[in-house]
């Protein structure tokens, strides 16, 4: 069979649009910013990653980035893992629509959401105006632009991606051994604790994951209900692209970020191959 | 009418087929029979089409078969799944192989119509595989294989996904089909009842080569090598030597019987065809009984020889008491010498 | 409380946690009072202004056709990928292949749309295609980790359906194409369609990437509504969620619907 010509588009498509955009990423990092369109000269000089490692500006970046992706995984882990309890726990008809009602939040588009975010939390929002209304605060609560703000936003966005893996863990966990845990005498908590929690705690961990990757790299929501001290990665990424036009240096931090998420990428996918 | 000599074929390092060679009669019955593993389902899988073998050759009447693609040849096989398409009914899945081969509509349906009352199911045409009990779809199956009215059919574990009580009936209806249709069948089991039961003849599958084949009589009450007497079942092997024209067995403690050809290596024994000796004949061996289980028509009884092998004997009277001195005895020709 | 009491609260306040913006966004949509989220009695004003803003609707109409365009190659590409690592068996560089395939999974957003600017920068100062970016970029940008998706989607229904049908329909004298045309793509069909709808709306709410690979003439809704969000909200946005809400709700009760009649 013509499995060549089968793959031969296939290889290309990878290869083109995959492979090929990470190597030049590389040669990217490695050239010099300057004054013209594209704004870079060719080279191989390590002044992008210099700096990375000389200005602190950077560095704390890529901590307050990986800090904001673990803050985020780990709240929406702690609400994801009694909320997939309790999916799991209803009538199996009923199983369906409370997944419809768990992933549909996100396909009303992410930018809507975080826009109904910003009109709830702002200075006129509806819930200063609410705690005006009710005589509670004289004064407008400083609710938006916070670290509190991000936070919310990011776990809204993310929660159900960190439900998913372990609904689906606690379905596919056969009831026998739940049944044999209590006929060996094992009381309800004891149960969980000895069965349920560690026959899920894989899918736990990806389900941290999933929501840690992305929100390492995570722009939109600092960007647009954070605090301006807030400085992560991926807002420097853009600030330096886009702004200040330094595409090697831009380079440079999306594979600072790279190296950092190697060991949870491959971590997630041990998790996922074990699955 | 097909005739396979030679053939190999290797995954990696295992070599699936050793060396196989195989010829099947037109219109027979034939099983392959072997534990998993022996190359039964390999085999099965280079007469389809689906995996070359890595060399022998392969014949239908004739023709080689080997440059022949899965889709071409005269050849119809039924999967152990039985791969009926979810997405269409059973008519449609019938219809499948006649609509490839360009059959006018108005022969397909007549031969749709046959072929489902060939397989007893009129009337089912419009339901869907998932609709159909495990008997129905295994009949669906036959029927979408033999409405192409092939000259060799190959049966994979035709029988394994049925329930125990079903397997019996099945097996004869399959066997009154073949005779109906008068095609070759080739089936593979694991089941020797099965096997033995069905098939005008029988190969035993081992290591990717044929250890016996004949009739089902003839490698039951002659098995040519120790693997093909424990794979029928209730045979005792007893390993030994020929010595002075007498078989000596170490493991049984005892010289066995006398006359066998010099090269035997050891020799088989039925179960049914051991007794108790009177106490007036000269026993062939004596034992201690160590067990007894009542199996309905009679007791097994499990013996332990001086040498420390244990011989199965059936018995069809209340047996004596564990732990009793027993004296047993058989006809001389009970005793099959086998040579590998 | 019980245990279960307690399982029970969280996950009502979780869904509640979900849900609540998205009403109120939507309740309030239908609010006459000029400041977003403070009610002012019941008016269809706010639609009327989104109908009106030229530039809105221009940015959905290109946002909507490259998303259709972006989720139909990348059903093409990642169904294709998806086949061939179902069913090819091993092949030289398969484990470059699916990690290629898998990587827009776990790159962050910014990485993917910088590595692909940078692509058709470097393809255009070498052999001058594409020629600037916009409406195509993005295209291409969406199809290629769409496809990614379309990919894990379309190989876990692969891995389900037997290999044992395609040999079942060779048997019966389907060439692997006819095999392939009869029995395969309509067993993968339902993944196929479930690929396009999650690329296209990945397609239809990235910013990032779209930012990144989009020029001056490729200004998409997401991008438009970014610039519209970084200044705060005004009742449009509301209007335009309530719409997208209703949209996305009928359309998933149709499904439903489409999908229980199927079922029964």
């Amino acid at each position: 069979m013509p499995r060549g010509i089968l793959l031969a588009p296939l290889w290309t498509w990878l290869l083109l649009l995959v492979a090929a955009p990470l190597l030049i990423l590389v040669v990217m990092a490695l050239a010099t910013p300057a004054d013209g369109v594209p704004p870079f000269m060719l080279g191989w000089r390590f002044a992008a990653f210099a700096m990375l490692v000389e200005d602190f500006y950077y560095a704390d970046a890529l901590v307050a980035a990986l800090r904001l992706a673990a803050t985020t995984a780990g709240l929406c882990l702690l609400i994801a893992y009694p909320m997939a309890l309790g999916m799991a726990g209803v009538r199996p008809a009923w199983r369906l629509p409370m997944l419809a009602l768990l992933m549909l939040p996100f396909w009303t588009g992410f930018l809507l959401r975080i826009g109904a975010w910003i009109g709830l939390l702002r200075d006129e929002g509806l819930i200063n105006h609410l705690l005006r209304g009710l005589g509670i605060t004289d004064a407008p609560l400083a609710l938006l632009y916070t670290e509190g703000a991000m936070l919310v936003g990011m776990v809204h966005a993310y929660l159900p991606f960190a439900v998913l893996p372990i609904f689906t863990a606690l379905i596919r966990l056969d009831p026998a051994l739940l049944e044999a845990a209590a006929d060996l005498g094992a009381r309800p908590a004891r149960v969980f604790f000895s069965v349920t929690l560690p026959l899920t705690l894989p899918a736990a961990a990806a389900g941290f994951l999933l929501v840690f990757i992305p929100a390492a790299g995570e722009f939109v929501i600092p960007e647009l209900l954070g605090p301006p001290e807030a400085q992560v990665i991926g807002r420097v990424l853009w600030q330096e692209f886009f702004q200040n036009r330094d595409w090697p240096l831009a380079a440079a931090l999306a594979l600072a970020l790279l190296a950092l998420l190697i060991l949870p990428i491959r971590w997630f996918q041990r998790l996922g191959a074990g699955a | 009418m097909l005739i396979a000599t030679a053939l190999e074929k290797r995954f990696g390092a295992v070599r699936a087929l050793a060396g196989l060679d195989l010829a099947i009669k037109p219109g027979e019955f034939f099983a392959l029979l072997g534990a998993s593993g022996s190359g039964k389902s390999t085999l099965l899988r280079v007469l389809a089409g689906f995996d070359a073998p890595d060399a022998g050759t392969l014949r239908l009447d004739g023709q080689d078969l080997r440059p022949v693609p899965p889709w071409a040849r005269p050849i119809n096989m039924m999967f152990q799944s039985y791969a009926l398409f979810p997405h269409m009914n059973v008519a449609d899945n019938i219809a499948y192989g006649l609509k490839r081969a360009g059959v006018p509509v108005e022969e397909r349906r007549n031969r749709i119509a046959a072929a489902l009352e060939l397989v007893g199911l009129q009337g089912l045409e419009a339901r869907k595989p998932q609709q159909l009990s495990g008997g129905q779809k295994q009949r669906v199956a036959l029927a979408r294989s033999l409405v192409m009215r092939p000259r060799l059919l190959l049966l994979d574990e035709p029988m394994a996904a049925l329930d125990a009580g079903l397997r019996e009936r099945t097996g004869l209806e399959l066997r009154a089909l073949q005779r109906k249709t008068g095609a070759a069948f080739i089936m593979v089991t694991h089941d020797q009842q099965e096997a033995l039961a069905l098939a005008d003849r029988i190969a035993v599958l081992e290591g990717g080569r044929v250890a016996q084949i004949g009739p089902p009589q003839e490698v039951y009450a002659r098995p040519a090598t120790r693997f093909v007497a424990r794979f029928l079942g209730a045979a005792n092997v007893l390993e030994g030597r020929m010595r002075n024209g007498v078989f000596e067995s170490a493991e049984a403690g005892a010289d066995i019987a006398m006359g066998l050809p010099t090269d035997t290596v050891a020799i088989a024994l039925r179960a049914e065809q051991i007794r108790l000796a009177s106490a007036d004949e000269a026993p062939s061996v004596t034992g201690i009984l160590e067990d007894a289980a009542f199996r309905g028509d009679d007791w097994l009884m499990v013996v332990r020889l001086p040498g420390g092998a244990s011989l199965r004997v059936l018995h069809n009277a209340p047996p004596p008491a564990p732990g009793s001195a027993v004296s047993l005895t058989w006809e001389a020709g009970a005793v099959v010498p086998l040579f590998a | 409380m019980k245990p279960g009491g307690v399982v029970r609260a969280v996950m009502l306040a979780g869904f509640l946690f979900l849900w609540l913006p998205i009403l109120l966004l939507v309740g309030f949509a239908f609010s006459a009072d000029r400041i977003p989220f403070q009610w002012g009695g019941f008016s269809l004003r706010w639609f009327g202004v989104l109908a009106a803003n030229e530039r809105l609707l221009e940015a959905v109409w290109l946002s909507l056709r490259i998303a259709a365009a972006s989720a139909t190659l990348a059903v093409l590409a990642g169904g294709g990928i998806a086949f061939a690592l179902a069913r090819f068996g091993p092949f030289r560089g398969r484990a470059l292949f699916g990690a290629l395939i898998g990587a827009p999974l776990v790159l962050p957003e910014v990485v993917i749309g910088l590595s692909l600017l940078l692509l058709f920068v470097a393809l255009e100062g070498v052999i001058g295609w594409p020629a600037g970016r916009g409406a195509f970029t993005i295209l291409l940008a969406h199809a290629s980790f769409g496809a990614a998706y379309v990919a894990v989607v379309v190989q876990a229904r692969l891995a389900e359906a037997e290999r044992s049908l395609e040999e079942a329909a060779m048997d019966l004298e389907a060439t692997p194409l006819v095999a392939f045309w009869t029995i395969t793509l309509p067993l993968i069909a339902p993944a196929l369609l479930a690929g396009w709808l999650l690329a296209f709306t990945l397609s239809l709410d990235d910013v990032v990437v779209a930012s990144f690979v989009s020029g001056p003439a490729g200004t998409t809704l997401p991008i438009a509504l970014f610039s519209m969000l970084r200044l705060g909200v005004t009742p449009e946005v509301n209007a335009l969620g309530a719409l997208v809400v209703l949209v996305v709700g009928s359309m998933l009760a149709l499904a439903l619907w489409l999908f229980g009649r199927g079922r029964a």
